[in-house]
C-alpha cells in the first residue's frame, strides 16, 4: 500500500470527511475505555495507510495504538486472544485481499470459538478493512469480499456508507460481545460531508432507508449507496421514484426493512459490488423472492461487478463495476 | 531418528525442587516422593483414561476424530507443575492430556467425547475441542498452528494489564512448519510477551516424518533465532520436563519474554483412531516405548524405594475408579435437545434467549 492521504483541510465549512469521522470514531473508543487499542500494519508511525488513525499515536502512546509486523495471521489471532482475554481490541488490515492471510484466524477461531466452547468463549473483537475498487489499484488491492464474510455465522459484518455511521458505527461494534468486521469502501474516505447532530449511534440491526421512494426499490451497501442515490436523482427526473435502502449491516440481513420495501414498491434492483456468481446480491434477491414473490411485479433486477478480477486500466475497471448508468437502466427495466 | 531424539536436555533451566505435593494418596517419607507419587498418578490417569478411550471408541460410543496422547504424557503433567490458576493454556486437537493435566474433571472431558449437554463444551466440540474459560484452558485447536496467534493475544492482554501471567501454549512439530509458529514467534519476541512455547515434537507431522518435513530438524535452534529462550528436553522425563517448565516459567514472570521449549517426545499409538500407522518401523515404536514416561517414573520410583506394589496398585485402581465414573456419568448424561442447535452461535442470540 503506498498511498497516503493527508486529511482534507475544510477552511469554509464544518464538513468533515469519511476518514475524518472514522478517527472520531476511534479517537472516542480509545479516550473512553481503557481496553480499546488499535492494532494493525502501519496503524502508528505512519498513521494509518488511509490516514484513518493519524495522530492517535502520539495521543494515545504506542501500547494502544499498535504497529504490527506483516503478519495478518498473527495479528488477527493476537487480536482474538486480547479480546479472549476481555480487551476490547480494533484490528486494522489493510484492504480486504489482505484478509485472505487471516481467514483461518477469522473462521476457524473468531466465529467458531463461541460457539465450539459451548458458549463459554465469546472473542468481542473489531476487524477493520478497506474494500472496494475504482482507485485502479488492480485485482489485489480492489476486491469486494465482504459477501464472503457475510456467509459466516457468528461474525457481524458491517459496511458504513455515510459519514455518520462511519462516525459512530464504531462505538456501536465494541459493544457487541462477538467478532464485528468493518468493511470501509476505498472510494469513501474523502466524501465529505455535514454530520448530523441528532444522530448519536448506529443502529446494528437495522438497514437505513436513505431516500424514499415508491416505483422501485433499489438496495445497496458501503460505496455503492452512493451510486444507487445518483441513478434515484437521475429516475426521478424521469418521474421514476425509487427508494434506496442500505443495508449497512451484511450480516445479520435486515430482510425486514428491504422485503417492507419491496412489498411497497413491487420492484427491485439489488446493487452488489461483489461477483454475482454467489454473492450476497444472490442472497438478498432470494429472500425477496421468499418472503414477497406475489407482491412483485417484475422479476428481481441485479447489478454486480463483472466476474473479472479487477482491472487496473481505468476504462476496464469503471467497465467491471456498477455504476449508476447501470443501475438506472436495470430500474427502467423493472418499471417498464 | 530415535538414538538421535532421546538423551538428556541441553542447557536445561536451573533445576528447583518442587514446593509442594498434590494430593498423594499413599503414605509417602519425602515431599519429593509424593510430589513424584502424585506425578504419576496425573499420568496414570491421563494414560488409562486415554486406553478407555480406544475401547469406547471401538464400541462406536464416542466418535470423531479422536487423537491420542499415550507416550507423551511426561509433557502435559510436567508442564503443568510450573503453572497456575492465573495462567492460561491453549491446546491442540490432541489435548485429552492437557485438559486432564488442567484440572479439567474426567467426567467433563468423557461427556465432551459423548457429545453430552455436561461435556466441558457442552456437545459442540468433542475430542479436539475441550474448552474450560473458568480454568482459562482456551481449546482445543484443530487447525495445526491456529492456536499460535491466541497465545500471543492473550499475553498481549496481561501484559497491557500488568499482569505476571503466563500463557502456555502446545502445538507439535507440524504446526512449526507452519506460517503461524513463525509469525507468532516473530510477535512475541518482538513485544517480549509472555508466552511459553511448548512444541511437542513426537516427529511425524501425522504421517510425515520429521526429516521429511523439515529443511532443518533442530527446531530449538530454529525457535533461538528469533529472540527467544529455547530448549530442547527430553520429554519422555517428566522430571527433566517440570525442570525446563519451572525454568522457563520464572524467566518469563520475571519479565524475559517468550521461552520456547522443544519436548523431544513420541505418541505410541497412530496419529488419530482412523490411521492405520503404515508410515513408522515398527521397530522404531518399539524402541521408543522403552522410554515410556508412565513406567520409567515408576521404575525410577521403584528403584528408589518410594514406590512398591501396593502403592502402584492403589494407584491403578484410583484412576479406573475415576474413569468409571467419568464413563458412568457421561453415559447417563442428558443429550443436548436439538432445538438448541442455533445456541453459542452469536452472544447476542444468547442474550435475547435469556
Amino acid at each position: 500500500m503506498s498511498t497516503r492521504t493527508r486529511p482534507r483541510a475544510h477552511p469554509d465549512d464544518d464538513s468533515v470527511t469519511y476518514r475524518e469521522a472514522l478517527r472520531e470514531g476511534l479517537r472516542e473508543a480509545l479516550a473512553s475505555d481503557d481496553r480499546v487499542f488499535l492494532m494493525g500494519e502501519d496503524v502508528g508511525r505512519y498513521g494509518g495507510c488511509f490516514g484513518v488513525s493519524l495522530g492517535l499515536l502520539e495521543e494515545f502512546g504506542p501500547d494502544r495504538v499498535r504497529d504490527t509486523p506483516l503478519s495478518e495471521s498473527a495479528f488477527v489471532g493476537a487480536g482474538i486472544g486480547a479480546a479472549l482475554a476481555g480487551l476490547r481490541p480494533v484490528v486494522e488490515i489493510m484492504t480486504v485481499n489482505f484478509s485472505l492471510l487471516a481467514l483461518d484466524q477469522i473462521l476457524n477461531n473468531a466465529a467458531t470459538l463461541r460457539h465450539m466452547s459451548g458458549g463459554q468463549l465469546g472473542v468481542p473483537l473489531v476487524i477493520r478493512m478497506t474494500t472496494g475498487a475504482g482507485r485502479q489499484l488492480a485485482a489485489q488491492h480492489s476486491h469486494s469480499l465482504e459477501g464472503w464474510y457475510a456467509h459466516i455465522p457468528g461474525l457481524r459484518v458491517l459496511a458504513p456508507a455515510t459519514i455518520d455511521d462511519a462516525r459512530h458505527v464504531l462505538s456501536a461494534a465494541l459493544v457487541d460481545p462477538d467478532p464485528v468486521l468493518l468493511f470501509e469502501h476505498g472510494s469513501l474516505y474523502n466524501a465529505a460531508g455535514i454530520l448530523d447532530p441528532s444522530v448519536r449511534s448506529v443502529d446494528l440491526d437495522r438497514a437505513a432507508v436513505r431516500r424514499e421512494g415508491t416505483d422501485v426499490t433499489v438496495v445497496a451497501y458501503g460505496g455503492c449507496v452512493s451510486k444507487a442515490l445518483e441513478a434515484a436523482e437521475e429516475l426521478a427526473g424521469e418521474g421514476i421514484s425509487a427508494e434506496v435502502v442500505d443495508l449497512r449491516t451484511l450480516r445479520p440481513l435486515d430482510d425486514a426493512t428491504f422485503v417492507g420495501s419491496v412489498r411497497r414498491t413491487h420492484r427491485a434492483v439489488v446493487v452488489d459490488e461483489g461477483w454475482r456468481s454467489g454473492s450476497l446480491s444472490a442472497e438478498i434477491e432470494s429472500r425477496i423472492c421468499e418472503q414477497a414473490f406475489f407482491e412483485l411485479d417484475a422479476p428481481v433486477e441485479r447489478v454486480c461487478s463483472a466476474e473479472v478480477p479487477v482491472p487496473y486500466a481505468r476504462r476496464l475497471e469503471e467497465a467491471a463495476l456498477p455504476q449508476p448508468a447501470g443501475i438506472v437502466a436495470a430500474a427502467r427495466r423493472v418499471v417498464s | 531418528m530415535a538414538t538421535a531424539h532421546g538423551g538428556t536436555p541441553a542447557g536445561t533451566p536451573k533445576t528447583k525442587r518442587p514446593r509442594r505435593a498434590r494430593g498423594p494418596t499413599t503414605p509417602s517419607r519425602t515431599p519429593a516422593a509424593s510430589h513424584d507419587l502424585d506425578l504419576l498418578r496425573q499420568m496414570l490417569l491421563i494414560r488409562r483414561f486415554e486406553e478407555r478411550c480406544v475401547e469406547l471408541y471401538s464400541a462406536a460410543a464416542i466418535r470423531g476424530f479422536v487423537h491420542l496422547y499415550i507416550g507423551e504424557e511426561a509433557v502435559a503433567v510436567g508442564v503443568h507443575q510450573a503453572l497456575d490458576e492465573r495462567d492460561a493454556v491453549v491446546s491442540t486437537y490432541r489435548e485429552h492430556g492437557h485438559a486432564l493435566a488442567r484440572g479439567i474433571p474426567p467426567e467433563a472431558v468423557m461427556a465432551e467425547m459423548y457429545g453430552k449437554s455436561t461435556g466441558c463444551s457442552h456437545g459442540r466440540g468433542g475430542s479436539m475441542h475441550l474448552f474450560d474459560a473458568d480454568r482459562r484452558f482456551y481449546g482445543g485447536n484443530a487447525i495445526v498452528g491456529g492456536g499460535l496467534p491466541l497465545a500471543a493475544g492473550l499475553a498481549l492482554a496481561d501484559r497491557l494489564r500488568g499482569e505476571s501471567r503466563v500463557t502456555c501454549c502446545f502445538f507439535g512439530d507440524g504446526a512449526f512448519a507452519e506460517g503461524e509458529f513463525h509469525e507468532t514467534a516473530n510477535l512475541a519476541a518482538l513485544w517480549g510477551l509472555p508466552v511459553l512455547f511448548v512444541c511437542e515434537n513426537n516427529l511425524y507431522a501425522m504421517g510425515t516424518a520429521l526429516a521429511r518435513e523439515h529443511a532443518q530438524t533442530d527446531l530449538a535452534m530454529r525457535a533461538a533465532s528469533y529472540g527467544m529462550a529455547a530448549w530442547a528436553v527430553d520429554g519422555m522425563d517428566v522430571h527433566a520436563v517440570e525442570r525446563a517448565a519451572r525454568g522457563a516459567v520464572e524467566s518469563i514472570r520475571a519479565g524475559s519474554g517468550p521461552h520456547f521449549l522443544e519436548m523431544r517426545t513420541y505418541r505410541f499409538r497412530a496419529h488419530s483412531m482412523y490411521d492405520p500407522d503404515r508410515y513408522r518401523p515398527k521397530d522404531e515404536v518399539e524402541e521408543w516405548k522403552r522410554h515410556d514416561p508412565v513406567t520409567g517414573l515408576a521404575d525410577g520410583m521403584r528403584t528408589a524405594g518410594l514406590l512398591d506394589a501396593a502403592a502402584l496398585e492403589d494407584l491403578e485402581h484410583q484412576a479406573a475408579e475415576e474413569i468409571d465414573d467419568a464413563v458412568r456419568a457421561a453415559e447417563q448424561a442428558p443429550e443436548e435437545p436439538a432445538e438448541d442447535l442455533l445456541l453459542h452461535v452469536t452472544g447476542r442470540h444468547e442474550e435475547a434467549q435469556a
